[in-house]
């Protein structure tokens, strides 16, 4: 079988974002970039996946950006993926544009079963995934915490408010994974040394128009340091109090 | 006839949710604004409160039954909702940024060829557009964006927009059996948590970090959150720690939150928590070291220990509920 995981990278949760000259993006200057959080857990179900089935199964990683994702497609490659596929656009993108670029691709190389990270944390929509499934008519399981697949037949567990809902479909799907699935794999030795000889094959990504336009982009406004009260218990009818008279939350 | 702004309402078990009403509130206030009309729909199977939504000056609600669609199946409703929205021609789509909502805007989105901003915490009208105001980098950044497709599908971020109740004529609720619903994907089963209520939904969240030492201290931090009415939250060093479930992270990798009242507890504040939290209204901070970062965001901290504090603050406030 064919599985794909579609992957991108993001600037480090540590980042301190600064907001770029432009006012429409961030400062990428001093920008350490990392593979999104979410999209390991994407790779390993993936490469579980394959061990699972056995067989002739590859696993492609495809990520959509310029040159410097291939950094971290290779990161992909370490932990054992075994194609890389880069579609290259240099410009913007909003979700739909990149939804519709990775599904060509998956249309393309043949994919039945697709990974997603739930949501990328920079844009933070959380849509591709969903996106994907929809352009290919492929089914959908999203926010997935557990994954049983069974020949043709998958059963999933998502994370909805309050629990877990229990959700069964069929492949061809598109599963976009939430931290729990998995304990994502450290790549090996071996494996950074076999990710240097594989190859990123490179794309250009489908055009399309964008929907979304960014008007401008800031910065939240900045609170002002609060009170401090006290540094012992005898501080707490006075934090009781302003809560009920000042802030008025409870 | 006037265009249409079309809420989709949230059930689960057979009750609308409150951000439905929120969803509702929102749709309302863009049409009266636009010239507009909003109405809502809901899919499901039986719906205990459908009268409520009157309260909120929706004039049409149409509720799209079958008895297989009382849980949630993202194949079915998506097929529903969108050939709903495509027969009564919403120019306009409201949903509640739920993990429902989540989950059905993208696949309308793709169905009706319509643009899509996602987890919007303000929605204005600037020379007759919709301009959407969201989140980027879990709230280190906001954008402002607009819609150049036809169909606009926006959702909202539950607790920000507050339901407004309008006095106004009652709700015509329009019963639509749906035929043949297409459950290629279901929702088998439900399984509840053990925690009463979710960080994503409430208006209260008491968060514990590692200052906490332990999950055996967490009760306190439980105790809190029970008096009152609120959520339990967690620090991404407690849940990696395995102290608490993942659910319960607040942060850049876990949930973005905007609860009227955030008490950080034992929290230092990494950056990338304080992402996933100072968009609350109000911030409590109690950290026994003074210089923590959290403190830059609390409206109130108290700079001392936290097994001293935390029961101290579950009686004082036991005592003024009761």
């Amino acid at each position: 079988m064919k599985i794909a995981v579609c992957i991108s990278q993001v600037p480090d949760t540590a980042t301190r974002i600064k907001i770029g000259s432009d006012h429409k993006s961030i400062d990428p200057n001093g920008v350490t970039y990392i593979i999104n959080p979410y999209d390991e857990f994407a790779i390993e179900e993936a490469l579980k996946t394959k061990e699972k089935i056995g067989g002739d199964s590859i696993v492609y990683v495809i990520s959509v950006g310029d040159d410097s994702v291939k950094e971290t497609l290779r990161k992909a490659l370490a932990m054992g993926a075994d194609e890389a596929v880069l579609l290259k656009s240099s410009s913007a993108k909003d979700s739909i544009g990149i939804a519709k670029a990775l599904a060509e691709e998956i249309k393309s190389l043949g994919c039945e079963l697709v990974f997603c990270g739930k949501q990328s944390v920079d844009y933070d929509s959380g849509i591709t995934g969903q996106l994907i499934a929809e352009m290919l008519d492929y089914n959908c399981v999203s926010v997935v915490v557990d994954f049983k697949l069974e020949g043709n037949k998958i059963t999933a567990e998502r994370e909805i408010e309050g629990g877990r809902e229990v959700v069964e479909t069929e492949l061809p799907a598109v599963i976009t994974a939430q931290k729990g699935l998995n304990e994502p794999r450290y790549a090996s030795l071996k494996g950074i040394m076999a990710a240097k000889k594989k190859i990123i094959a490179e794309k250009p990504a489908v055009d399309s128009s964008s929907f979304t336009e960014i008007l401008d982009m800031h910065l939240p406004p900045s609170k002002q340091p609060g009170r401090i009260l006290g540094t012992d218990k005898s501080a707490v009818p006075e934090l009781v109090r302003l809560l009920r008279e000042e802030a008025k939350v409870i | 006839m006037a265009d249409k702004i079309l809420a989709v309402l949230e059930q689960r078990e057979g009750s609308l949710k409150k951000v439905s009403f929120e969803a509702a509130s929102v749709a309302l206030n863009l049409a009266n604004q636009l010239g507009m009309q909003a109405e809502a729909v809901v899919v499901g199977n039986d719906i205990n409160n459908l009268n409520e939504i009157s309260k909120y000056g929706i004039s049409k609600l149409t509720h799209l039954k079958h008895e297989l669609l009382s849980n949630y199946s993202p194949s079915a409703y998506s097929d529903t909702l969108a050939s709903f929205a495509k027969e009564t021609d919403a120019q306009i789509l409201i949903f509640p940024n739920t993990a429902m909502g989540v989950d059905l805007a993208p696949r309308i989105a793709v169905k009706l060829n319509a643009g899509i901003v996602m987890d919007c915490m303000k929605l204005e009208i600037i020379d007759k557009d919709v301009i959407a105001t969201r989140p980027v980098y879990a709230g280190k950044a906001l954008i402002e964006v607009k819609l150049n497709s036809q169909t606009k599908i926006f959702t909202v971020r539950p607790n920000v927009f507050k339901p407004q109740l309008v006095n106004s004529a009652s709700t015509q609720v329009e019963v639509k059996q749906v035929e043949n619903p297409n459950l290629k994907t279901r929702v088998t089963a439900f399984k509840k948590s053990e925690g009463k209520l979710d960080v994503a939904e409430a208006d209260i969240i008491v968060s514990g970090g590692r200052g906490m030492k332990g999950p055996e201290n967490f009760h306190l931090i439980e105790e809190l959150a029970e008096v009152l009415g609120g959520a339990v939250g967690a620090s991404r060093a407690v849940v990696d720690a395995g102290w608490r479930p993942h659910r319960e992270q607040v942060g850049q990798t876990g949930k973005t939150v905007s609860p009227s009242l955030y008490i950080a507890c034992g929290i230092s504040g990494a950056i990338q928590h304080l992402a996933g939290m100072s968009s609350s209204k109000y911030i409590v901070a109690i950290n026994k070291d003074k210089d923590a970062p959290i403190f830059n965001v609390a409206d109130y901290g108290i700079a001392g220990d936290v097994f001293e504090i935390l029961p101290a603050l579950t009686e004082e406030i036991r005592k003024i509920k009761s």
